[in-house]
């Protein structure tokens, strides 16, 4: 455990001389991961490639640890600070085995040759990523998600105490996804790593980081704990998001809702309803929601697709107000679909507004949608 | 011992008694047939004096010795330039960089006869490093500009082309006496080779070849690209400028004594690669050098016996067996 920290301060850099990032002080430490987020081309993975060293800084320093980076050798860095790049490799007559023991490099002497620690570590780092059965293969044979896996037991075979990576779940499917980050979250107590890594899932961020740093226009535009940085506001003004949103709450970007007088009124709760808003949504129909507490899980969603919602307080009972504007519109809707198949005490009158104006169940509503197709 | 050194251990020394034996059959051959106890005995006495001395010791010798070193520092230089490129059909022919050394070596040979005088070995080193080294800028200038590297190797040809052009149209403005001279070597030959440019061939390539066996650490970590093998210590800008220096180096070397040689810097180290089941410089680098040394020797008996008492030209027996190698290359690439 080398319980290195990666700390910049006002950092700039950029090709040619214009700077494409600029003020850059953040502070990476032990046993944290940090994430960069933030939109297509703000700089995050000229940042990366600043602190990994192929990009000369225009201005302020990279410290690892306590001592400027450049006042350490090459090969002293490499022992602290490893990559995992987007960059495809294609080595040619390599086994896995073969490219994981490349990152034992910076330890071994001028003709490379691994000792018998050397072995020991790539056996260890192979076995951490479970990737053990790989071993033989040719690393040009293997899938995007087992190669990850290597690149990553490459990078932990090095030894470092900080660990740069850019994109480490692109190419990856959902279960190559969830398994990177999660070795990546033990690995970072095991070891006491300092990750500093890019994504571009912020739902994914949101769940593996101890803190995110949002990138915008080359600068930090906020940085703090995910908690902190989480808003549906929030992302929507960092990404610029002009059509659709994000729930930061369900973790899920969101379509532009359907706009336009709504014709199918739903009756849901308790997430009931989002099948049926989903599809409506699908085929264009622009509906109404109702009546829905505003602490319901499906609250945001139908925020995000009806064209209208029609809300209680949270843990009130459906009041007047609420009741008689829901009545009105769904009286104006051609259709009332009610997903609902129990009622409590608080949505009591949801089943009067269902037995008001004899409501489709879904099912019905579903037959009625492929008619129309 | 594992699997893979065994493997390794097993082609080492059967490409090592290849080059026994084919040195022996070398030796063995010509237009004056000699026996194998006649040899050993004017190997063992070092008769010069008689005429079978002075064709073992004077020609076959020389000769034989100049094909083994030249045709090892010509795949060498084959390999460092497909790590560089990263890219199998990378090679000093390819790219135009023989050809650039011809074109240099034959300005300076006419330039200097017509002046009456004779040019040394050495300094036929140094105009081909200059030729090599003005068309590698060349290639690396596109390589700037082009990403793709079917594109760079058509460019690299097409270089190749221009001076072998310039080359043809400054012999036939020479004199007489020069055309001679100058064809057979443009044509590529190990004839003629004294212990004179033995030596100082040796002196050259021997170095270099040593020197590209201690770049064997980074060039392994710069096969698998530059941002890693930039975070694994290496110094990358220097690293490429060694490559290219070596590489350089020992094609112009190569072409200076015996004129373009074609193919043997493609097709020798993608065979050794494949007969050793590995990438690996560390084994690579002296798995190319025995292998392009038999390939030469080989080609050389082909080229004397072949329709002695005509001899052809090395570069088309290396022709003829290497561009296959090559075409089955791409075509098994996947």
């Amino acid at each position: 455990m080398k319980n290195l920290s990666l700390r910049t301060e006002d950092l700039s850099a950029g090709y040619d001389r214009s700077p494409v990032i600029r003020n850059i002080s953040l502070h990476a430490r032990p046993g944290q991961i940090l994430t960069l987020i933030g939109p297509n081309g703000a700089g995050k993975s000229t940042l990366l490639k600043t602190l990994a060293q192929q990009l000369e800084p225009l201005g302020g320093t990279v410290f690892l640890g306590k001592n400027p980076i450049k006042s350490l050798s090459a090969n002293d860095i490499a022992k602290s600070m490893s990559l995992l790049l987007t960059e495809r490799i294609d080595p040619e007559l390599m086994t896995c085995r073969d490219v994981v023991a490349t990152g034992r490099y910076p330890y071994t002497g001028r003709l490379g040759i691994l000792s018998a620690e050397d072995h020991f570590k790539v056996d260890e780092a192979m076995a951490l990523t479970h990737a053990m059965e790989l071993s033989e293969r040719p690393f040009r044979a293997i899938s995007d998600g087992q190669r990850q896996r290597i690149l990553l037991a490459r990078a932990l075979c090095q030894d470092p105490g900080v660990l740069l990576m850019d994109e480490p779940t692109s190419y990856l499917d959902i279960h190559h996804k969830l398994e990177l980050l999660g070795l990546l979250r033990r690995l970072v107590k095991g070891r006491n790593l300092t990750v500093i890594m890019s994504l571009h899932e912020i739902d994914l961020a949101q769940k593996v980081s101890d803190v995110i740093v949002c990138i915008k226009n080359g600068q930090i535009d906020r940085m703090g704990t995910p908690e902190e940085i989480f808003s549906d506001e929030y992302i929507k003004t960092l990404f610029d998001i002009e059509q659709g949103c994000y729930l930061t709450y369900c973790g899920s970007p969101e379509l532009p809702k359907s706009v336009g007088k709504p014709s199918v009124f739903v009756i849901g709760g308790g997430g009931s309803g989002i099948p049926t808003y989903r599809r409506l949504h699908r085929q264009g129909i622009a509906f109404a929601a109702g009546v829905l507490h505003k602490n319901d899980l499906e609250y945001p969603i139908a925020c995000a697709l009806a064209s209208e919602v029609i809300a209680e307080e949270a843990f009130e009972p459906i009041g007047d107000e609420a009741f008689e504007n829901a009545k009105a519109l769904a009286g104006s809707c051609d259709e009332v679909i009610c997903c609902l198949a129990k009622f409590g005490t608080l949505n009591a009158r949801n089943r009067e507004l269902f037995m008001h104006r004899n409501a489709l169940c879904p099912q019905r509503m579903r037959q009625r949608m492929q008619e129309y197709q | 011992m594992s699997h893979r050194a065994k493997r390794q251990t097993a082609c080492f020394l059967s490409l090592a008694l290849l080059l026994v034996l084919l040195l022996l059959l070398n030796i063995n051959t010509g237009s004056i047939h000699m026996r194998p106890g006649e040899i050993l005995h004017v190997l063992t006495s070092r008769e010069t004096a008689d005429t079978q001395g002075q064709i073992i010791w004077e020609i076959r010798l020389p000769r034989l010795i100049a094909a083994a070193i030249l045709g090892g520092a010509l795949s060498v230089s084959g390999f460092l330039l497909q790590t560089f490129f990263n890219n199998p059909i990378a090679g000093p022919f390819v790219l135009g960089i023989s050809s650039g050394a011809k074109l240099t070596v034959a300005l300076t040979m006419i330039f200097f006869l017509g002046s009456g005088r004779s040019v040394s070995s050495g300094g036929m080193v140094a105009a081909a490093f200059a030729g090599a080294i003005l068309s590698m800028g060349f290639v690396l200038l596109i390589s700037l500009k082009v990403r793709n590297m079917a594109l760079l190797v058509v460019c690299g040809v097409m270089i190749g082309y221009i001076c072998s052009a310039i080359t043809d149209f400054v012999v036939t403005f020479a004199d007489d006496s020069n055309i001679v001279n100058l064809h057979n070597w443009a044509l590529g030959s190990f004839s003629g080779t004294g212990w004179e440019n033995v030596r100082t061939l040796t002196l050259i390539v021997l170095p270099c070849l040593l020197f590209s066996f201690l770049l064997s650490k980074p060039m392994s970590a710069y096969q698998l690209g530059e941002g890693y093998a930039q975070n694994m210590g290496v110094n990358v800008r220097v690293f490429r400028l060694e490559l290219i220096l070596l590489s350089s180096m020992l094609s112009a070397c190569v072409t200076a004594f015996a004129g373009p040689i074609s193919f043997v810097g493609i097709a020798v180290p993608h065979l050794v690669k494949n007969l050793f089941g590995t990438a690996k410089p560390l084994v690579i680098i002296p798995a190319s050098f025995l292998g392009g040394a038999c390939f030469c020797l080989m080609c050389d008996v082909i080229a004397r016996c072949a329709f002695a008492p005509t001899e052809l030209s090395i570069s088309s027996v290396t022709a003829v067996f290497g561009a296959p190698v090559v075409i089955w290359m791409l075509l098994h690439r996947k």
